[in-house]
């Protein structure tokens, strides 16, 4: 399907996303506080956005972006999501009930962002030591011992 | 450390044999000899933990070809293997691993330290949290060898370097365990 399509159906079930097609996908913004339920029907609906290629994160030091890859392996089409949380205590709905593969890539997130998935069945650190302190992706990150303030 | 031709070609035996009617004697030191097996069969293990290990395993085959001096049992258990080359970025969590696995060689050891990441942390990820900034923080390192990677024949450079430490007596770090008895 394309672009226009795809923003067409998107203006019905989420009025409020907006889009930017400067980059090689189309990149739709959505509310974190809608994005589970539309998730559901994307992944249910015509479009059939059955496949999370990928789920990572931004820090933007005044807000976090949790950017979801979906594709769809019977159209072939592909867009990326993204949804602003804040900076302090950030949390989203999980979509790994939706997109099993979330499952993991939300503990990373997780771990080396601090991203409270909300609903999540094992949200335990899946890389750094149980240890560690700190979300080393996180841009406030500090750690004199082994880096170099640049 | 310069390379006689002694080191590069075939090694002669170290001792002097003297010819006599019916036979002949040989004058050498058990250090001498043993060192000389030790140098011309050093088993590598089959370790790599990034772009290196691609250089290792293209001077394991054909083309460049480390059996020619010696080093052609590549064993995949620390147990029997002489000589470990980090191959890689070594990162925290990587650390405790290559310890034990050092510990689990037997004596005698060897270590070289292949690439800029073995030697310092590397060109590219030092400034990490996660990386250990040089191998030689964990491990005692014989020989280093400088490259991102190493060329292959830098690779073969530092195993002969190693042949030559080997047959000029013991390594400093096994002095260090003889002195502790």
């Amino acid at each position: 399907m394309t672009n226009e399509e795809i923003k067409a159906y998107f203006t019905t079930v989420a009025p409020s996303a907006t889009f930017d097609e400067t980059g090689e996908w189309l990149n739709v913004q959505v509310e974190p506080g809608s994005w589970k339920p539309l998730a559901q029907n994307l992944r249910n609906s015509v479009l059939h956005f059955d496949y999370l290629f990928c789920l990572t994160c931004i820090d933007w030091k005044t807000h976090f972006s949790v950017v979801y890859h979906l594709s769809s392996t019977t159209y072939r089409h592909t867009i990326v999501i993204k949804a602003n949380v804040y900076a302090v205590n950030p949390e989203i709905e999980t979509v790994s009930d939706i997109w099993r593969t979330a499952e993991f890539h939300e503990r990373e997130v997780y771990d080396l962002f601090g991203v409270k998935f909300l609903h999540h069945p094992d949200l335990r650190r899946l890389i750094l030591t149980d240890d560690f302190e700190g979300y080393p992706l996180r841009k406030n990150f500090e750690d004199p011992v082994n880096m170099i303030k640049l | 450390m310069e390379l006689t031709e002694k080191a590069t070609g075939n090694m002669e035996f170290p001792g002097e044999i003297h010819q006599t009617p019916g036979g002949g004697i040989v004058l050498s030191t058990f250090d001498g000899i043993i060192n000389w097996a030790r140098s011309n069969s050093l088993w590598p293990l089959t370790f790599a933990t990034s772009c290196c290990g691609i250089e290792m395993m293209s001077v394991a085959s054909s083309k460049y070809d480390f059996s020619r001096f010696g080093f052609e049992v590549a064993r995949a258990t620390p147990r029997q293997a002489d000589v470990i080359i980090i191959a890689g970025t070594i990162v925290n969590k990587m650390g405790p691993v290559l310890k034990r696995l050092y510990d689990q060689m037997a004596d005698p050891k060897y270590v070289i330290a292949m690439g800029a990441c073995a030697i310092s942390g590397g060109p590219f990820f030092y400034n990490t949290y996660s990386v250990v900034k040089g191998a030689d923080h964990i491990i005692p390192v014989d020989v280093y060898i400088p490259g991102c990677p190493p060329r292959p024949e830098a690779l073969l450079h530092a195993l002969i370097c190693l042949q030559e430490k080997i047959k000029s007596g013991l390594t400093r770090e096994q002095i260090r365990g003889e002195l502790k008895g």
